[in-house]
């Protein structure tokens, strides 16, 4: 492979995976925006939602397919099953762990998400361990569970040395359109103008006779749902998951937000990109041993010189 | 007895209780005897205290200290190994320990303290992840993930000088702590962390005040990290000083109490006691430590559960801690 080759393969494995960073991005900042709460439990939503899918799969019986043949089936089941079932659970989440916080300071609420997230790898660990003859027999519990390869891995681009492959197209075909509804639903519905209007003034908006209770419960369900369909993605992309996984995604998701500025819709997405990206160069360029270290280091530069992050306004203290 | 000791009057029983407990606990049978995993705790405990100089006094949210301590744990390792051309000894070693770990908390809170609340949260966290990827992989220097060994322990004799060392690192840290807070420094701190622009207004200078609070608060965490690698005699693997250990020193300072001393030392003896003493003695009791035991059925595996529970029940119920500051220290 030229140079070339290498930089541009790169770029298509690093779009891909940033888009899938993205999409949990966007989960962080839309609650952020609404209630300035990290919510940290945000990763591990999208852990437990690909343990849902094993799960799903295991159920339903799906096994990888043959050939020239696209399990249209097995995909429409698990990206109906998955997103209601994170939906689901984020609203529950919200409901039990953070609203009763809603006027607690700052800080409480992010423990509580802590406390969460906690939880979450705990539930994920025993799920991993309870059906066992859903997941593959005879495996120490907490290690790493397959998952059958539904998409498999043919290069769209025939015997090219650059591989576009057909798990890319499937990340492709998914998160773009699901970034563009959710757009036009932010910007264009008058559930979305609500969102907005809490987003900029919660107090205001109460008062302009909104339900801020309610369009925070829809923030949660949407945000889980996109965690849904990342966490599909995910098992279906890397083929492995495990309870531990939440984490690295949560970081990675978290740092895309914060790095486009935390809030912001299209910054997220932006900073999904540039993680990806950055962390396939580094896996190139450096070593795949210190990416994690390069991508907080871009992070913590970005801060320095922006410290509201790329597309973020800088917001003049409240009094 | 005269008003001027009456605040003395619980630590100075805690302090006693904790001196007698070695002895009581010789008579318990082995399956209850504890005193040989509280130097840990106690250790645990310093860091704890850094932290919360930090986040209780200064009110800024620090999500990496594990990755102080691990800079005191290695600092301290490379400095006595005796695989290392140093060896300095341990004392000395100590306090480069602490005096490194400080420069890097300056190090961290100068492009830190320009931002605000979440932001230096995310940034703290991203430097914990740093510090623990540049162990591993710095192979030559810190032997990677095999850790350093051996490392010299502080005094001689693992029984109980070592249990009254850490007992008296711990007293000094509290106290140290105390009067850092009475201070001017500390008063300026608080006044920080209560309202940072009314602070401004007033000329305080926030900035300054910040960094000083991250470099004190990383120099407790590195005296910890420090004595932490001279019980263990090894640094101990990176991958021990994890987000997980972060996470649960501050669970165990905001449970505790944040801001409070007590609250702290409550915390830690409740989070980390039950972590590492009462899930593992039960595992021991029921004797399923096996790697065929079901993954449920280990009391171990229950940790991050209990952890996550109750976390988000004392945010719900009890945001203020069990043993809150005092009205007037806050």
């Amino acid at each position: 492979m030229t140079f070339w080759d290498i930089l541009l393969q790169q770029l298509i494995t690093g779009t891909s995976n940033g888009l899938i960073i993205a999409l949990v991005a966007l989960g962080y900042t839309m609650v952020y925006g609404i209630i300035e709460l990290i919510n940290f439990a945000h990763g591990d939503l999208v852990m437990l939602g690909a343990f849902a899918a094993l799960t799903c799969m295991g159920i339903c019986g799906f096994h990888p397919t043959v050939e020239g043949s696209f399990p249209w089936l097995a995909l429409a089941v698990l990206l109906v099953v998955v997103p209601a079932f994170a939906a689901g659970a984020n609203w529950t989440i919200d409901r039990l762990a953070y609203r009763p916080l809603r006027r607690a300071p700052k800080l409480t609420a992010l423990v509580s998400a802590l406390g969460v997230s906690f939880i979450l790898v705990n539930l994920g660990l025993f799920w991993g361990g309870l059906p066992m003859e859903v997941f593959g027999h005879g495996r120490a519990a907490a290690s790493p569970k397959d998952v059958p390869d539904l998409i498999g891995y043919r290069n769209l681009l025939g015997d090219s040395a650059i591989q576009l492959t057909s798990k890319d197209v499937l990340v492709l075909t998914l998160t773009v359109p699901l970034m563009l509804a959710l757009t036009w639903f932010v910007t264009r519905t008058r559930l979305g103008a609500a969102m907005r209007a809490c987003a900029q003034d919660p107090v205001a908006a109460r008062l302009m006779g909104i339900d801020v209770d309610r369009i925070v419960s829809l923030t949660f369900v949407l945000g889980g749902a996109l965690a849904g369909v990342a966490a599909v993605i995910l098992a279906l992309y890397n083929n492995s998951i495990s309870f531990g996984m939440g984490y690295r995604v949560g970081m990675d998701a978290f740092t895309a937000a914060v790095l486009g500025g935390i809030g912001n819709l299209p910054g997220a997405v932006l900073g999904g990109l540039v993680i990806g990206v950055v962390r396939s160069f580094s896996d190139q360029y450096l070593a795949t041993a210190w990416t994690n270290a390069v991508v907080f280091g871009v992070l913590i530069a970005v801060l320095v010189f922006r410290p509201a992050g790329l597309l973020g306004a800088r917001v003049r203290e409240k009094v | 007895m005269s008003p001027a000791l009456r605040p003395w009057l619980v630590p100075a029983a805690a302090v006693a209780f904790a001196a007698v407990l070695p002895v009581i606990d010789r008579t318990l049978p082995p399956a209850l005897s504890i005193a040989g995993l509280l130097p840990g705790l106690m250790v645990v405990a310093i860091v704890a205290l850094g932290l919360n100089l930090v986040t209780g006094f200064t009110g800024l949210l620090h999500l990496g200290v594990a990755a102080f301590m691990a800079l005191g744990a290695y600092t301290y390792s490379i400095a006595t190994s005796t695989v290392y051309p140093f060896q300095i000894g341990p004392w000395p070693g100590l306090v480069v320990a602490i005096a490194l770990t400080s420069v890097a908390g300056l190090a961290l809170g100068l492009p830190a303290v320009r931002l605000r609340g979440d932001y230096l949260a995310i940034v703290t966290l991203g430097f914990g992840e740093i510090v623990q990827d540049t162990l591993r992989n710095l192979e030559p220097i810190t032997k990677g993930t095999m850790g350093i060994n051996p490392v010299p322990p502080l005094v001689a004799g693992h029984g109980l000088p070592t249990y009254y060392l850490c007992l008296t690192l711990l007293v000094l840290a509290v106290l140290a702590c105390r009067n850092l807070r009475d201070s001017r420094l500390g008063r300026a701190w608080a006044a920080v962390r209560e309202d940072e622009l009314a602070a401004r207004s007033m000329g305080i200078g926030t900035a300054r005040l910040k960094l000083a609070a991250m470099a004190a608060g990383a120099g407790l965490c590195g005296l910890g990290g420090g004595a932490w690698a001279a019980l263990q005699g090894s640094s101990v693997e990176p991958g021990s000083y994890d987000f997980q250990l972060s996470i649960g020193i501050l669970c165990a300072v905001i449970v505790g109490g944040l801001g409070s001393l007590p609250g702290v030392l409550v915390g830690v003896l409740l989070m980390f006691g039950l972590n590492q003493i009462v899930l593992v003695k039960l595992s021991n009791a029921l004797g399923i430590t096996g790697a065929n035991a079901a993954v449920w059925a280990q009391p171990t595996n229950w940790k991050y559960l209990v952890f996550g529970l109750a976390l988000v029940l004392m945010m719900r119920f009890r945001p203020q801690g069990l043993w809150p500051a005092a009205a007037g220290a806050r």
